[in-house]
């Protein structure tokens, strides 16, 4: 009986000041579009930078550090003396990754694994007539490559899976070709750290989106990489694994280290910056947000101090005929909290809309072939931050107003009459 | 001998503003149920103050207050509160009706909030009380569309409608023509008669008073007779 009683009272006292109640809802309205819009733009532009590195980084990547043995032959003969030795100088089979067959089966079967890719990785010259350029090939395992990693939304001319299916063909990367004045169908010479000469096709292009990648990355199959490196098919410098959650990458990487022997650095470490870019974007989208609807606040916070101010009386003949304080306080409170309701859904509407509208800005970029307009992301997770800021927001505009009202006495002003 | 609706033993108030001057000097009667009381006295001695004290909404005070043989001295705002709700109806020299709700949900709002009755019965009551104040006809109007004598007789429907142990009024008339006092008296004179309503009316006019069971003469914050 009570609660249907105060929102009746809370309503009607609303539309008797329904202009001044509909710009402090204007007010939340405004604040929450703004903090929509920006926010979708916002995390719309991380997920995009994200997907520049994150998408197509390994989040664990497995390889071998070129180093000298930490265990020298001495150690293990003279165990408790001391010995010198200087100089010491890597040995044995350098990059590869012993075992790897095995490892990857392996890896295949832990539950916290999406995939698995093997890549070979070729120090390389790109001979253009007398002129060599220093080039990296990444031999991939193009299906699993794509699957995981997105190869495909790279490759900004001719079709990825062509590296797949012509024998010798390699995947330029767009600066590196141009640089090579080479064009798809075009024959290119590599020369290979120990001096071969290899002739492969050129099948498409690749686009990262970071030009310096661009001028020395280039792609090719597994099969035609070990070629050129003059190695078996079972050579394999990288396994890069992802994993279903990405956080759980640096705890893994250690254990990794442990049970395979061989290095493992989880994307974290190998990418800090992206993420301090992604939080201080986030931040900022926040602040605005959080700033426009405490100036909304303030807006509350004088209409209802207008109303009380108005409706002495009202809520003096209320407490008289036996309302309590907190009767009182629950009306006023009611009201800021319906003004938060209603100007916040309609900020809602406002926000997608307007993140639709930012949505068919187009946005052209070279680095970016597959981008075409802003990108905006619609999380609904924002939607829902967004309306219990707004919810906050006028609670808290309206608590000391109607701890004011709630604390009257109703015999100062019945004797001022 | 009947009942004791109200009684006051040794209340005494002073105000301290900015020197401290008693304004209430040990306070003590009672009222008993069925009787229509007049409380008389020069102006400034301290009649809507004690009734103020008397109403419970005023709660800083010595000595002690019995409403219903119950003590209201030291109570919480909260209980004090429910007690105004369901115990005591007030009328005073302003109607303080609320002008957003129609003249009928005036009336009712009190009712709503003790929740005794459904919303059906209570507006059935509520139309009831405007049919003793002759002023059903209004029911649906808002009360600014009222005369003052109107609006003053619903004030009197909203005391009436949670069937208060006691009427308390500071100067109910004063602002009321001699035409419209008379109305608000004879309604007195009938809920007292008829209903053996108890009633506590403050009041200037004298010959009023002298028209009620019993009168309470004040001078100088203390009881003359
Ligand atoms: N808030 C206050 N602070 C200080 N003194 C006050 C206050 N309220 C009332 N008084 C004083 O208390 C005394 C009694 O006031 P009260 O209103 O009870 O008189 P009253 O008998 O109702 O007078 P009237 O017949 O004119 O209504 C007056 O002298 C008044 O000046
Ligand atoms: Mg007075």
């Amino acid at each position: 009986m009570i609660k249907p009683l105060i929102i009746d009272i809370a309503k009607s006292l609303l539309l008797a000041r329904w202009r001044q109640t509909l710009v402090a809802a204007v007010g939340v309205t405004f604040g929450i579009t703004m903090f929509i819009t920006l926010l979708g733009f916002m995390n719309g532009l991380n997920d995009l930078l994200d997907g520049l590195i994150l998408n197509r980084t390994a989040h664990i990547r497995l390889f071998n550090e070129i180093k000298p043995s930490t265990i020298q032959p001495i150690d293990l003969a003279l165990r408790n003396d001391i010995h010198f030795i200087n100089s010491i100088k890597p040995n044995g089979h350098g990059q590869e990754i012993d075992n790897n067959l095995a490892i990857i089966a392996s890896l295949k079967k832990d539950s916290r694994v999406m995939g698995v890719t093997p890549k070979v990785t070729a120090q390389v010259f790109y001979n253009v007539g007398k002129v060599d350029i220093t080039g990296v090939i990444n031999g991939i395992d193009v299906e699993a490559e794509n699957k995981l990693f997105h190869f495909q939304e790279y490759v900004s001319h001719g079709n990825y899976i062509d590296l797949k299916n012509i024998p010798n063909s390699i995947i330029l990367g767009k600066a590196a070709a141009d640089k090579m004045l080479a064009n798809i169908g075009d024959m290119i010479q590599v020369t290979s750290p120990n001096g071969e000469r290899q002739t492969l096709k050129v099948v498409g292009f690749f686009q990262s989106g970071l030009q310096e990648l661009d001028k020395v990355q280039s792609y090719a199959s597994l099969a035609t990489t070990q070629k050129i490196l003059g190695k078996s098919n079972s050579f394999i410098t990288d396994i890069g694994v992802k994993l279903f959650d990405i956080s759980k990458a640096p705890a893994m990487a250690k254990e990794f280290l442990k049970i395979y022997e061989t290095d493992a650095e989880d994307i974290q470490t190998a990418n800090a910056q992206f993420e301090t870019g992604s939080n201080v974007r986030s931040i900022i989208s926040y602040a605005v947000g959080v700033t426009l609807l405490i100036v909304a606040g303030f807006g509350i916070y004088n209409i209802l101090n207008m109303m009380i101010y108005e409706k002495m009386d009202s809520i003096a003949i209320l407490k008289a005929t036996g309302f309590s304080g907190q009767d009182v306080k629950r009306i006023f409170i009611t009201i800021a909290l319906s003004i938060g309701l209603f100007g916040g859904l309609l900020g809602l509407v406002f926000g997608f809309l307007t993140s639709l509208a930012v949505d068919q800005i187009p946005f052209n970029t070279a680095a970016l072939p597959t981008i075409k307009t802003f990108p905006v992301n619609y999380n609904p997770k924002f939607y829902i931050i967004g309306i219990t800021f707004s919810l906050i927001t006028t609670y808290f505009a309206g608590w000391l107003p109607a701890r004011k009202a709630s604390q009257i006495d109703p015999v100062d002003i019945i004797r001022g009459k | 001998m009947s009942k004791i609706i109200l009684e006051a033993k040794d209340i005494e108030k002073s105000f301290h503003d900015p020197i401290t001057i008693p304004i209430l000097k040990k306070i003590s009667f009672s009222i008993n149920k069925g009787d229509f009381v007049s409380v008389i006295g020069k102006s400034g001695c301290g009649k809507s103050t004690l009734l103020y004290i008397l109403s419970t909404m005023d709660t800083d005070y010595e000595g002690q207050l019995y409403i219903d043989q119950e003590l209201m001295t030291g109570k919480k705002e909260k209980e004090l509160a429910r007690v105004r709700n369901e115990k005591i109806g007030f009328v005073f020299q302003f109607h303080y009706l609320l002008n957003e709700f129609s003249v009928l949900k005036n009336v009712m709002l009190p009712a709503i909030k003790l929740a005794k009755y459904s919303i059906q019965e209570i507006e059935h009551r509520a139309y009831e009380k405007l049919k003793i104040l002759d002023i059903e006809k209004e029911a649906l109007k808002k009360p600014n569309q009222l005369s003052g004598g109107q609006k003053q007789r619903v004030a009197i429907a909203r005391a009436l409608i949670n069937d208060p142990f006691i009427i308390m009024g500071d100067e109910p008339t004063g602002n009321l023509d001699k035409k419209n006092s008379d109305i608000v008296f004879d309604i007195f004179t009938n809920l007292a008669e008829t209903f053996k309503q108890t009633l506590l009316i403050v009041t200037h006019d004298n010959e009023f008073a002298s028209k009620t069971q019993r009168i309470i003469e004040m001078s100088d914050g203390r009881i003359l007779s």
